[in-house]
């Protein structure tokens, strides 16, 4: 029997799209054959657009309930040819990849997810997960921005989730008009809204990486230890099994050791330039 | 195939039992790989005689610097190593992944067939058996093995060659390589040359390597061909054109990231990428896809790349590794310092290739002794 | 309205400080409500002292002509508005406009000015509060310069 090969995606169908801002969406995907993989959540899967190329996207959605769900921002080729798709069509994926959000090990602790713009879609991987099993936490506290009100995906679904009474949701925004009746300002300077104890709370924070370097800090000066912090971080990448190469940030494979790290690893890493 | 320490007595065969080796090989469906003078560099290719061999030729190395060159006697193996590595085999330069086809409702991927051939790789140097088992590690010893490299891996016979000429860019005593193969080979050659007399002593690395031994002409090799197999490679250590001090070595690099000596040194860099296609351990890729003209059909495509290329770090927007001084960093830190932390042991296993085949002669053993030199000692002893 | 005394002691901008201060601050402070819509300040007008919000949200707007004002960043309960009676010419920076109706309490900065001047330690302590304020809100600033979601983040 020949071994599998790790290079070769299966196929998935696409059973929806979902619009979430102009120029993002969700993918609902289902295999063309048998389940749909199990994945922990803050992993990642590669995705294929026929005759285009590879990206690696993470998952947005609750492993073991229905289709895969995918969050993809049209910024390149791969991923527009990905925001093209349409129901019924057929892509490749392989995975799941990657280290997930400590979620066991934020049993017990007031749980922060903190997202900058599409880093919801991750971050959402680990809400879920968390509200569907609530008792296991403190406190949660969501905090997502985003450059303006028309930049936030999963608008409907945030709308949700405030009226949630064991759940404390804020967005801010960088830019907004008066019109706009939410917070505006950045995440950093929006943290002492959450409602932690900070000697007890855990931090998730998936965003652009200077919002999550000036968000650690806020985070540690707000008390967190930055063994409780943690960020997910994104580099090239052309395999997801660390033998590419590409997408190393010091003696780490992002894809390997990552996505998900303990900024308490990663913060001199972060500090130095063109690393 | 290879197993770990000789199981057999050792043997002298002479030239026409090397053609016997050659010939047992092929009988057994090996494709013979080895060395052979082609566009005036010795490299890897497929030989079936002992006259397809590099006979009488040796290689002058230095930095920037690879000139063949008659040697006085009629060595097979009187060079050091080539431009190739044998990874070009296992890790092909560009191999396709797979294809893919359109069907009515979607595609279907088409994977590759096993490959066919089964290669005999002839004198490989102990500094690149430590290349193998490095990149065994890289695309092996992860979570995902890598499929095509363990199929060309796997049924590979590997004559090893005992080192009897190192190059003026080699510094494989330094990395503790070389230039003894001790394992990983089914037989191993030292090539024995006096007047009157060529031959080599056999040593046997594994049962299919003692088959193969006993499958052609040999005599029991006796005490004073073992003498003067030990002193060839005793001379072959003391006459290393290279050193490294490799002492805290991994600290050394990965402590001073912000070091002036990177600055100096990518002021000289073309960020060309030789180096990481010469070296025989380097394993970064990219991959292309292609569709048919007709677009119902795509293939995926791997080829070596390189960490000193922009595209290499391209993160929507721009390349995170912008300077030649961060490409060069990236380089350098990962081989000899980085390496450790990812595969347990140093990617360097002191050939000499990247500093022989750098057209600016960048040396990479003596921009670690400048990083070093300027450091107080006692941090870093 | 209640007492400016016990509000100010409560506040988070003065957690902890010496009772002594709140007493000479109360000599200084009001207690002030403000309906939504309502604007708390106007840019150019005397910087004549600063808010502390004890509920509701106030929105810091420029006003530019034949556009949409924009919104520079919120603040809410807890915090505090207004810092340009720190430094001459003593003018407000920006419109604050009440988003929800506001309670809060207002220092006057004249009186303030006058205490710090004749007090090093009240001076000090007000120091020693607005000054990483300052700080935040300056990164803060840089960081919405960077427009860290934006399309190329060249």
């Amino acid at each position: 029997m020949r071994a599998a090969d790790p290079f070769v995606p299966s196929l998935f169908r696409v059973e929806r799209v979902s619009r979430e801002t102009a120029d993002t969406i969700t993918l609902a995907l289902s295999p063309t054959q048998g389940t749909p993989p199990a994945f922990l959540p803050g992993q990642f899967f590669m995705l294929y657009a026929f005759g285009i190329g590879e990206i690696p996207v993470s998952v947005s959605g609750l492993s073991g309930e229905g289709p895969l769900l995918h969050t993809i921002r049209a910024v390149g080729p791969v991923s527009q040819a990905l925001c093209q798709l349409e129901a019924g069509d057929v892509l490749g994926a392989r995975g799941p990849y990657g280290s997930p959000w400590p979620l066991a090990q934020a049993a017990g602790s007031d749980l922060l997810l903190i997202a900058g713009g599409l880093g919801l879609a991750p971050i959402r991987s680990a809400l879920l997960p968390a509200l569907a099993e609530r008792e296991r936490y403190g406190r949660i506290a969501l905090l997502c921005g985003a450059r303006s009100p028309e930049g936030l995906p999963f608008g409907p679904e945030i709308g949700r989730w405030r009226s949630q009474p064991d759940l404390q949701v804020e967005v801010t925004v960088d830019h907004a008009s008066p019109a706009w009746r939410g917070s505006v300002g950045v995440v950093p300077s929006r943290i002492p809204y959450a409602r932690f104890a900070p000697e007890r709370a855990t931090a998730f924070v998936c965003g652009p990486e200077v919002m999550m370097r000036f968000t650690a800090l806020a985070l540690l000066g707000a008390g967190v230890a930055a063994e409780r912090i943690f960020l997910s971080l994104e580099r090239n990448m052309k395999c997801a099994f660390a033998v590419c190469g590409r997408c190393q940030m010091g003696p780490t494979f992002v894809c390997r050791d990552g996505p998900v790290f303990p900024y308490s690893r990663i913060a001199r890493l972060l500090s130095l330039r063109e690393i | 195939m290879p197993g770990q320490a000789p199981t057999a007595g050792e043997a002298i065969i002479d030239r026409e039992g090397l053609q016997a080796l050659l010939d047992a090989l092929s009988a057994r469906g090996f494709s013979v790989i080895g060395p052979r003078v082609r566009d005036e560099a010795i490299v890897y290719e497929a030989v079936r005689e002992v006259a397809d061999l590099p006979e009488g030729w040796t290689d002058r190395q230095d930095g920037g610097h690879y000139r063949l060159e008659r040697r006085k006697d009629r060595a097979l193996f009187g060079y050091a190593v080539g431009p190739h590595s044998w990874k070009r085999f296992l890790f092909p330069p560009q191999q396709r992944l797979w294809r893919a086809q359109r069907t009515g409702a979607g595609f279907a991927i088409l994977e590759e067939a096993p490959p066919l051939d089964r290669w005999a790789f002839l004198g490989v140097r102990a500094c690149e058996l430590r290349a193998l088992a490095i990149q065994d590690r890289v695309f092996l010893g992860g979570s995902h093995p890598d499929r095509s490299y363990a199929e060309r891996r796997r049924g590979l016979f590997i004559v090893a060659l005992q080192c009897g000429e190192p190059s003026g860019t080699c510094f494989c005593v330094s990395m503790e390589a070389g230039p003894k193969a001790a394992s990983g080979f089914d037989l191993a050659l030292t090539e024995l040359l006096s007047p009157g007399s060529h031959r080599f002593l056999v040593e046997v690395g594994s049962p299919a390597g003692e088959e193969i031994l006993g499958a052609i002409p040999h005599r029991p090799a006796g005490a004073a061909d073992r003498r003067e197999a030990d002193a060839l490679l005793a001379s072959t250590a003391s006459r290393m054109g290279r050193s490294l001090d490799t002492r805290g070595i991994r600290e050394l690099l990965q402590d001073h990231p912000e070091h002036p000596r990177w600055q100096e040194v990518a002021a000289r860099c073309l960020a060309c990428a030789n180096c990481t296609m010469v070296c025989p351990t380097c394993f970064c890729s990219t991959v292309e896809d292609h569709t048919t003209l007709t677009g119902e059909g795509a293939e995926r495509t791997r080829l070596w790349d390189s960490c000193f290329t922009l595209d290499f770090s391209y993160l929507h927007g721009g390349s995170v590794r912008k300077e030649i001084r961060s490409r060069y960093r990236q380089w350098m830190t990962h081989k000899l310092s980085t390496w450790f932390d990812q595969f347990g042991s140093s990617g360097c296993v002191g050939c000499g290739r990247c500093i022989t085949w750098c057209p600016v002669g960048i040396d990479l053993t003596e921009e670690a002794r400048a990083i070093r030199a300027s450091l107080p000692e006692p941090t870093h002893a | 309205m209640p007492d400016p005394k016990s509000a100010l002691a409560k506040h988070p901008f003065f957690a902890g400080i010496d009772p002594a201060i709140v007493e000479t601050l109360a000599e200084c402070a009001h207690g002030v409500s403000f309906p939504a819509g309502q604007f708390l300040a106007r840019e150019g007008e005397p910087a004549s002292g600063f808010f502390l919000l004890e509920s509701g949200t106030v929105a810091l707007e420029l006003h530019r002509p034949g556009r949409m004002p924009i919104v520079l960043e919120t603040l809410r309960e807890g915090e505090v508005v207004g810092t340009s009676w720190v430094i001459a010419p003593y003018r407000w920076s920006c419109d604050v406009r009440a988003v929800e109706p506001i309670e809060g309490i207002a220092i006057d900065a004249r009186c303030l000015r006058g205490k710090s001047e004749s007090d090093p330690q009240l001076g000090y302590e007000l120091l020693k509060r607005f000054l990483p304020l300052f700080v935040q809100r300056l990164e803060a600033v840089r960081l919405q310069l960077l427009d860290v979601y934006g399309e190329s983040p060249a």
